[in-house]
């Protein structure tokens, strides 16, 4: 099977990469091992900066709406976060006092959601805080198996009884100027966060649970759709096995799935994320990048691999994929000369250029792209 | 210490992270709250269940074995097979009867067949639905399969000598539905094997695969079937034959099951046991052979993609060969299960649920409003004939009606 691009990965990075290069006219397969990273997504596209009005369209494309505003983010933990690009469903503060009175709203049961960590924060930063939970009974059943009392599920009620939830916090609320509710909502269609908003008599701030994401796991679905629907090759739940190296060159992969059926391309790209995702792994010994054997920059003593301080920044974070100026990847000291490395299998190493995150996935997705595109590969 | 008893099993559990997307994206959850959901039916209650099998749960019995959990796992977690395996090992409930009929495809095939015009027009009737709803939990809503006079089989089997003529041959596992319900499928595969200069022999009497039996509580006599039909596939690949399928479930079934649930070694067929979509691609793409297809053929098609063929990987192969086809408008409908999963829809306690979990695909079925739909499961088509107004076609088919 013959494609243009072939992308390994099918999170932000590569469905970036994907969506890019389709609508360029290519033809792409994404080869994706299981669901990804943005199934956590907090919403935030950390140090996408540089590239957020070209996101912002592409994501618009996909019917994923954004915020590019500079402010700060309120985080389910109770931590403000700097912010100047968001998933809408993210509501942006100018400044940490983001109210006078706030009124935080949870369902009964749910415990992916920290009220009195938030409500801590708050009052330290000026902002008086009351908790009040809502029961619904067409959320009662949830409660039967309280392991599954999760984002998703309760999403999927809200996105049909939302109404009723909005009904009884208007009953709920007193003075406050601003309401906080749980991203739980809108898992298939995102245009309920602005009638809850309309339909409150205050101003409503929408703020991450523990994953999944709600926001995360709708986006992907869009970017995916997106990517199918301008005609590119998904591959869901299929992992890469082999591939054909030649002289710096990669000629085809083979996958778990469709074996001999060989995917040949003029390009790879690996999006293969981090340690999670199983794009960097690592033994007791030594650090390794398990689909092509990739050149990996790492202290060879394991003692410096981390900081025995449990909550200082761990350096095997950084550790990833060595790659050239232009994000060749680098095998035995030498370049490849189609495979490219974009996201988290970069681990720290372009930090400088790229940043780290949902940036560091985008900006290099899109540089790549611009490689790809400029025929200067 | 017996510590690796309590905490490996074969299908990794160990390996989840609690991450809860394959109860994100599981079918049956948003529909029925007595199912406790993939994590935790699964890796979750594993854990338990090493410990003592006290807490086996009977609700596991709402999966429907649809594999989505796998196919989205981050980990590579076997969920489904840890779900399977456990009915399987710690359900010793004796099936009810009406289980015991629906999951028997080919014993009632063969009982029904030569009655087939009196079987079909009986269980089309009100009457006859309302008394299998009444005494057998077999919804009134469902429209029992129809069976046809002549079994595929033998129709093949007429056709052994011409068949024979052509160089290049291949092995056809038909499945029960082809040769009992509708053998016209299987004929459509024979008229474009034969379009591309290649005969079609049948197997030395297959038998069912056995998915209806595995998810009815039968697993021993799966099993036995599973032995059967690997020695006579075996056969088969000896005399140097592909085995070609137009069901993805009984592919899924042979190539995936047999090892994964049934413990019936699967080793020496598995590579040769393919989808008829999957050969003809791979045989086009190399450039060995051609179809010519009608200049006129006009189709705007809406691809399901069955949960079965999405878990095989395979659904490309039917894709780009409905996108070959000269005239074909083509539209990739989301990945969503439709609800029926076998003989799960036809069961009255799972009906409402069935139709719940359908939903967002008939929707998106009647937004597209295609000429039909094509899909690779013989049941997903009962399931979006009955719910949808649209004709769902099986993409060999499709290619059948479309050669010149």
């Amino acid at each position: 099977m013959r494609f243009d691009t072939v992308i390994i990965g099918g999170g932000l990075a590569g469905l970036t990469a994907g969506i890019s290069l389709q609508e360029a006219g290519q033809k792409v397969a994404i080869v994706s091992a299981g669901q990804n990273a943005m199934h956590f997504f907090s919403g935030n596209f950390e140090d996408a900066g540089p590239v957020r009005e070209r996101i912002s369209a592409l994501f618009a494309a996909a019917g994923v709406r954004t915020n590019a505003l500079d402010g700060v983010q309120l985080m389910p933990m109770g931590k403000f976060q700097p912010v100047s690009l968001t998933l809408e469903d993210v509501t942006v503060f100018p400044e940490e006092h983001i109210a006078e009175k706030a009124l935080i709203v949870n369902f009964t049961g749910f415990h992916d959601f920290y009220c009195t960590f938030l409500a801590e924060t708050l009052e330290k930063a000026g902002t008086a805080c009351r908790i009040r939970f809502v029961r619904l009974p067409e959320m009662e059943h949830l409660r039967t198996s309280p392991s599954e009392m999760r984002s998703v599920n309760i999403a999927r009620v809200m996105d049909e009884y939302w109404e009723k939830a909005v009904a009884d916090i208007r009953i709920l609320l007193g003075d406050e100027d601003l309401i906080i509710l749980p991203q739980v909502f809108g898992l298939k269609d995102a245009s309920v966060l602005d009638k809850i908003r309309t339909s409150l008599p205050a101003r409503v701030a929408f703020v991450g649970t523990m994953p999944p994401s709600v926001p995360g796991i709708r986006t992907q679905m869009l970017l995916k759709r997106r990517f199918e629907v301008l005609g590119g090759t998904f591959l869901m739940g299929d992992e890469v096995t082999s591939a054909a190296l030649h002289e710096g060159v990669v000629s085809s992969i083979t996958t778990r799935n469709l074996d001999t059926a060989r995917l040949f391309a003029d390009h790879f790209i690996l999006a293969s994320g981090g340690y999670f995702s199983k794009g960097l792994a690592a033994t007791p010994t030594q650090v390794f990048e398990p689909l092509f054997g990739l050149d990996i920059d790492y202290p060879e003593e394991r003692k410096d691999w981390y900081d025995a301080d449990f909550f200082a920044e761990q350096p095997f974070m950084d550790f990833g994929v060595k790659t050239d100026a232009s994000l060749h990847a680098v095998k035995d000291g030498e370049p490849m000369k189609n495979l490219f490395c974009i996201g988290s299998v970069l681990g720290g190493t372009r930090k400088e250029d790229y940043g780290t995150a949902a940036g560091l996935a985008i900006r290099t997705a899109f540089a790549v792209v611009d490689t790809i595109k400029g025929g200067n590969v | 210490m017996k510590l690796q008893e309590y905490t490996a099993s074969a299908h990794n559990f160990e390996e989840c992270m609690k991450c809860t997307i394959c109860t994100a994206y599981c079918p049956v959850v948003p529909v029925n709250p007595r199912y406790p959901g993939p994590k935790q039916a699964g890796p979750d209650g594993e854990r338990l269940r090493l410990k003592d099998p006290y807490f086996f749960n009977q609700a596991l019995k709402y999966c429907l074995n649809c594999k989505r959990c796998e196919v989205v796992c981050p980990s590579g977690v076997k969920v489904a097979d840890i779900i399977q395996s456990a009915r399987i090992k710690y359900d010793h409930a004796q099936p009810r009867l009406r289980d015991v009929v629906l999951a028997n495809t080919d014993f009632m095939g063969k009982l029904a067949r030569p009655f087939a015009p009196i079987v079909n027009g009986t269980t089309a009737l009100g009457v006859t639905k309302a008394v299998l709803d009444a005494t057998f939990a077999i919804d009134k809503h469902r429209t029992f399969p129809k069976y046809s006079g002549r079994s595929f089989e033998r129709w093949l089997k007429r056709r052994a000598k011409e068949q024979a003529k052509f160089d290049k041959q291949v092995a056809y596992y038909h499945g029960c539905y082809v040769n009992y319900n509708y053998p016209q499928l299987g004929k459509d595969f024979v008229k474009v094997m034969n379009a591309l200069g290649i005969g079609v022999q049948l197997l030395d009497k297959e038998k069912c695969c056995g998915v209806a039996l595995i998810a009815n509580g039968m697993s021993k006599k799966a099993a036995k079937n599973a032995k059967h039909n690997v020695d006579v596939l075996q056969k088969a690949v000896d005399a140097g034959l592909k085995v070609l399928t137009t069901s993805s479930t009984c592919t899924m079934t042979i190539r995936e099951e047999y090892p994964g649930l049934l413990q019936v070694d699967n080793s020496g067929i598995k590579d040769s046991v393919l989808l008829a979509t999957r050969y003809i691609y791979q045989l086009i793409e190399s450039g060995q052979a051609q179809l010519k297809f009608k200049e006129n053929y006009r189709a705007r098609i809406a691809y399901h993609i069955p949960c079965h063929l999405e878990k095989l990987g395979w659904g490309i192969f039917s894709t780009e060969l409905l996108k070959m086809i000269p005239g074909v408008e083509f539209t990739l409908l989301d990945s969503n299960c439709c609800g029926i999963s076998g003989t799960y829809g036809f069961k009255k306690e799972n009906y409402e649920s069935s139709q719940a979990i359908g939903k967002p695909l008939f929707d998106q079925i009647k937004s597209v409003n295609p000429d039909f739909v094509a899909c690779d499961c013989e049941t997903c088509k009962w399931q979006l004939e009955m719910s949808t107004d649209y004709p769902v076609k099986h993409p060999v088919s499709i290619l059948a009606e479309a050669l010149a």
